[in-house]
């Protein structure tokens, strides 16, 4: 709602500068966007009257002018096409700064001296509603400063209404606050019936009346639609950030930002029939005021005549209907639309009017017949005319009634925390226009004024009692009470200790969209369709990701391109998996890796990244819950080289993949290939166990290095599990050392080296002991994988 | 004989003086001080003397050993001493090259910026919720008051499916599921993406919020003042911070509040960042409405309580000077590697 500050101090006028009414606006709940200037600054320029008008004698389109300022006659070379005797206009004098900083000093053009400009409406910052002069009435009195003449010392507000504040999209509605909140009285313009002058009715049908309740209806002939409209509607239309059309048109939108009432003017002799207010057939063609032809669905509410839909009730006239140039005679429209009738319509055809804007949120129920006589006068004060009676129809079942609602002074105090006083509480509300009743100590029934339809429940009493006994009035306090508190399961790990883990090996935490294109997840993860949204932004955000892989490759694509060589890049976050019954919603962690194993330092070669970093990296992760039922197995995945990928288990349930990208995918998108991913559910990680105190032996430890020569394929994981089965408790540790294929050891084998830990709890191992163990080592090894001891 | 001694003594402390390396110098110590030494062979040849002469050469040549034996001693430690020296020098190093190793990544600024806010509340007592981003419209929007075709739904550019399923638009539904699912007191907040279809210089598709629930008995709007300023302080680590609450309008409270902070940037004169305004609006709240109470299966006339949300990337852009919303999901590394 934008709306100049003149304007509403017509209608209340509290003692207090703009910074304070702007203030109190904003502290009220309508809340202040911008404050700006009706025009830019500008300085020099009074009413001017052309005391004379010649040709200019070396140029067809310049006039020389004698320009009477009311003190002097200065010679003035016009260009304006309007320029003529007679006229008033704006003058700028020598020494005036128009807007843009621009300096009037002693010209001469075409050999003519020149003291000063005759200005047009745009060279004050106001809007051209012709080509040339700013015309000026006749009883402009000259040499008045024109800022003065034309109220331009004014500002334009403009308020973000909340959608429960629809009273307050008219300068009426705001200035019932402004009176509220500095107790002026409200002084609205005398609005009297307009008597008709003749007896046409054109007749209405409401079909609908839960959608029209009511629906006013006057015929208006013989109006002149070419008369001016008058300089002040104008620009206060130009204020509100509306333009000038025509009389009528104007007139209606006029009364649309004082009152908050939409009207609409039917030029009467293109209608036939009569008026019927009506649910649309499905099909119905209409096209609108903004040259669209609409194809309109059944739950539309539209006017109509014998012919067809003639506008989209609430929101739009249609074109042929209009108001035009050789409009004479006129229906006038100003009705109710219920807001359930006219919301989310203007929407559904891609349209939002300032109609449908306040028909939506809700209209003064019982303003109607004011607001016709209210435009009709002003219709026949400027384009004159022959007004008819007002005719229509009205349910006034249909119409809201405002709810009679109980409120209770213990209550508020309940809500807010501290208590108002009865008689404050009676006064505010009585302020608001609120019809108080007492009902008993602290107890009141409340009936709010039509316009606050918005008043259902005590709570929205509250409410106002708050706002305008200020809310920063209201005490503060930090809520005491035992917090509910759920239980903190030390055996889990949070998630903060798994990003910080990966932050502290070098890995920067990204935030992806939780959407990603079609393709690349297809590429990714073909196996599980992804859910795709109706309507996203761009069709490379069109489906919620399956995998996390698909965001981290498309940031490392970018970061690549930005000539970065290392990377090493985590998120954690929901992956979105529809099922055969529901979607799967799950957190998961990922990760890439790329680049060289370590920073770059100067004394060590750079090494790049190998599945065995990404695999550490994932190892230190599963390290934080304590939890040795993790395994990894070799697997594969449609992202990874089946050669370097593996499936990571707890109990047997797969947990996630790690590995490296598969060459073809990294070919697809354009990614080098010595780059790994890692992806987890999080729920396996984060559970952990508590610690379990095991003795320490005092016992001397005994290490048995074996190597052993085994076909390549033998996965080390399945020997050294084979190992640990094959010994007891007394086998403290198993550790690879060293795997080598080359020289002395045959195409298709490997020499495996492991290091074994001996230790009893209660004794020193013997020689013979550990080597009964070895024994049983080295004959499960080659029982089970034709393992060979080296010696 | 004496004469010898003096001769012996001053050849020995010549030698030690010259003793280049710790060999040399215990060659000098045999060959003097030594079972056979010279010096020890004058004591042998006492038993020459007469009885009134002996013990006094004998003291003198004890006490010609002893400052041979001094002289070893302290040649000795400065030989140890400059070894010592020479081995230092010898393995110093340009202490201002670089170290070596993994250096610590960084986390996200978002998620810096949530876990302060996430700390506040944690210390107060609220319980970290979560719930699903796929939502349906009841918990999205019917369970807080936001029914079919409210104007209010004109405020959230919706993402949908198509099958009733969309994309929450705010955090807000977690009230709903929390109070479903547990019985009064509630103390909780719930961080987690949120999104809108609207995209330019100012919105992205998804962003975070941090919702706020605490519903118990007597709570009042008193409550919900006192906790948002504190927080609001807290986050901005300012004691004196300005904090205004301006009335508001959301459908799930009642009544509701828009939250302003003197802008942090200028101190409240006015500035850029808060349009001159000298105010930076921060978030919403308000006191929960009896009707979501009931859709969250709690008596309104029992309980009451309070709710906030605020959106995390603003608080971040404003507590870290970031200065275009985008840079937060383009993950840039120079850009995440300012937030370690």
């Amino acid at each position: 709602m934008r709306f100049n500050e003149a304007w509403l101090r017509e209608w209340a006028n509290p003692d207090i500068d703009t910074d304070t009414l702007v203030h109190q606006l904003t502290m009220a709940g309508l809340e202040v966007d911008a404050v700006e200037a009706v025009v830019p600054a500008f300085s020099g320029v009074v009413v001017g009257r052309i005391k004379s008008c010649q040709p200019h004698p070396d140029a067809d389109k310049l006039r020389l002018c004698e320009v009477d300022d009311g003190t002097e006659v200065f010679p003035v070379v016009c260009g304006a096409p309007n320029a003529r005797e007679g006229l008033k206009a704006p003058f700028a004098r020598i020494g005036a700064v128009l807007p843009g900083d621009f300096k009037i000093k002693k010209a001469k053009l075409r050999g003519q001296p020149s003291e000063g400009m005759l200005c047009g409406a745009s060279e004050l910052g106001m809007e051209d509603l012709i080509d040339g002069l700013l015309e000026l009435p006749e009883d402009a009195p000259v040499g008045t400063d024109i800022r003065d003449y034309l109220g331009l010392n004014d500002t334009i507000i403009e308020v973000d209404l909340t959608p429960n504040r629809a009273d307050c999209l008219s300068l009426c509605g705001v200035a019932r606050e402004v009176g509220v909140l500095n107790r002026v009285p409200l002084n609205e313009p005398a609005i009297e019936p307009v008597a008709p002058g003749i007896d046409d009715v054109f007749p209405v049908t409401v079909e609908d009346a839960e959608a029209c309740p009511r629906y006013l209806g006057r015929v208006i002939r013989d109006v002149n639609v070419s008369a001016p409209t008058p300089l002040w509607m104008v620009e206060r239309l130009r204020r509100a950030g509306l333009r000038s059309i025509d009389p009528v048109v104007d007139v209606t939108n006029y009364v649309l930002l004082e009152l908050g009432q939409p009207l609409h003017a039917f030029d009467l002799n293109r209608l036939s029939d009569g008026i019927r207010v009506r649910r649309a057939q499905a099909g119905e063609r209409l096209e609108t005021l903004d040259e669209q032809t609409l194809e309109l669905r059944d739950d539309t509410l539209v006017i109509a005549d014998g012919q067809g839909p003639l506008a989209l009730a609430g929101i739009m006239g249609g074109r042929p209907s209009a108001v035009s140039a050789d409009t004479r005679d006129l229906f006038l429209e100003c009705a109710f639309f219920s807001p359930l009738a006219v919301v989310g319509k203007a929407r559904s055809y891609g349209l939002h009017t300032d109609s449908s804007h306040r028909f939506e949120r809700g209209v003064d129920p019982a303003l109607q017949a004011r607001a016709i006589e209210r435009a009709t006068a002003l219709i026949l004060e400027i384009a004159g005319g022959r007004p008819g009676p007002v005719s229509g129809s009205e349910d006034t079942a249909s119409l809201p009634a405002p709810a009679a609602i109980e409120l209770y002074a213990d209550h508020a105090t309940r809500l807010l925390g501290s208590p108002l006083r009865n008689d404050e509480i009676v006064d505010i509300l009585q302020r608001l226009g609120m019809d108080v009743s007492e009902q008993g100590e602290g107890h009141w029934r409340v009936t709010a004024p039509s316009w606050r339809f918005d008043m259902a429940i005590e709570q929205d009493l509250i409410e106002e009692l708050a706002r305008i006994h200020g809310y920063d009035r209201l005490p503060n306090r930090v809520p005491a009470g035992t917090p509910a508190g759920n239980t903190q399961y030390e055996h889990k790990v949070p998630l903060r200790r798994l990003s910080d883990a990966l932050r502290d090996r070098g890995y920067m935490e990204a935030i992806t969209y939780s959407f990603v294109a079609p393709e690349i997840l297809a590429q990714v993860d073909p196996d599980h369709p992804p859910l795709a949204l109706l309507n996203p932004i761009s069709a490379d955000l069109g489906v919620m990701r399956t995998t996390l892989m698909a965001g981290l490759l498309t940031t490392a694509q970018r970061n690549l391109n930005r000539q970065i060589d290392r990377l090493r890049l985590f998120e954690t976050g929901l992956r979105f998996v529809p099922g055969e019954q529901e979607l799967t919603q799950q957190p998961m962690v990922a990760g890439l890796l790329y680049g060289s194993a370590a920073p770059a330092h100067w004394q060590s070669k750079p090494r790049a990244v190998d599945f065995y970093d990404l695999k550490g990296d994932v190892e230190s992760l599963l390290a934080l819950s304590a939890s040795g039922d993790f395994r990894f197995v070799a697997a594969t995945h449609p992202a990874l080289h089946p050669g370097q990928c593996a499936r990571l288990e707890r109990d047997g349930e797969t947990v996630g993949y790690l590995g490296r990208i598969h060459p073809r995918l990294a070919a697809q998108l354009d990614l080098p290939t010595d780059l790994y991913l890692f992806e987890l559910i999080l729920e396996p990680l984060v559970t952990g166990r508590l610690p379990r105190f095991q003795p320490v032996s005092e016992f001397p430890r005994v290490q048995r290095d074996l190597a052993f020569v085994v076909a390549a394929e033998v996965a080390a994981g399945d020997m050294l599990e084979r190992v640990r089965e094959t010994c007891d408790e007394r086998l403290r540790d198993v550790q690879v050392f060293d795997v080598y294929q080359g020289e002395h050891i045959d195409h298709g084998y490997k020499s495996l080296a492991m290091t074994l830990t001996f230790q009893d709890a209660s004794s020193t191992l013997r020689d013979d002991q550990v080597n009964a163990l070895v024994e049983a080592v080295v004959s499960q090894l080659k029982q089970r994988f034709n393992a060979n001891l080296r010696v | 004989m004496m004469e010898n001694l003096e001769t012996l003594v001053s050849e020995a402390l010549a030698q030690v003086a010259e003793a280049g390396d710790a060999r040399v110098l215990d060659e000098v110590r045999v060959r003097y001080l030594g079972k056979k030494g010279e010096i020890s062979a004058l004591l042998k040849s006492l038993g020459g003397l007469g009885p009134e002469e002996r013990p006094k050469a004998g003291a003198l040549i004890n006490e010609g050993k002893q400052r041979v034996q001094d002289a070893i001693e302290e040649r000795k430690s400065l030989l140890q001493e400059q070894v010592l020296n020479a081995r230092l020098a010898e393995e110093a190093l340009d202490v201002t090259l670089p170290g070596r190793g993994e250096m610590p990544g960084a986390l996200h600024p978002v998620t810096r910026m949530r876990r302060r806010m996430e700390d506040f509340f944690l210390r107060l007592g609220f319980d970290i919720a979560e719930g699903p981003e796929v939502e349906d419209d009841y918990h999205n929007f019917e369970a807080l008051n936001i029914p079919d075709h409210h104007p209010a739904r004109a405020m959230h550019d919706t993402f949908y499916f198509g099958d009733g399923r969309l994309l929450r638009t705010h955090t807000s539904p977690v009230q709903v599921r929390v109070m479903k699912a547990g019985k009064p007191p509630f103390r909780i907040i719930a961080p987690g993406r949120v999104y809108r279809c609207d995209s330019d210089l100012t919105h992205t598709p998804m962003f975070h919020q941090v919702e706020g629930l605490l519903v118990d008995e007597g709570i009042t709007f008193a409550d919900l003042k006192g906790t948002v300023a504190e927080f609001l302080k807290f986050v901005f680590e300012v004691d004196d911070l300005p904090v205004r609450f301006r009335p508001s309008y959301f459908p799930f409270t009642e009544p509701s509040a828009e939250v302003d902070v003197g802008c942090v940037s200028c101190g409240g004169k006015g500035c850029r960042v808060c349009s001159h305004s000298g105010w930076l609006e921060i978030m919403g709240c308000g006191m929960v409405h009896p009707k979501v109470l009931e859709h969250g299966g709690v008596d309104p006339e029992r309980y009451t309580g309070f709710a906030f949300g605020m959106g995390i990337e603003r608080l971040t852009m404003l507590r870290y000077g970031v200065n275009d919303l985008r840079l937060f999901f383009e993950n840039d590394v120079r850009v995440l590697s300012q937030f370690a």
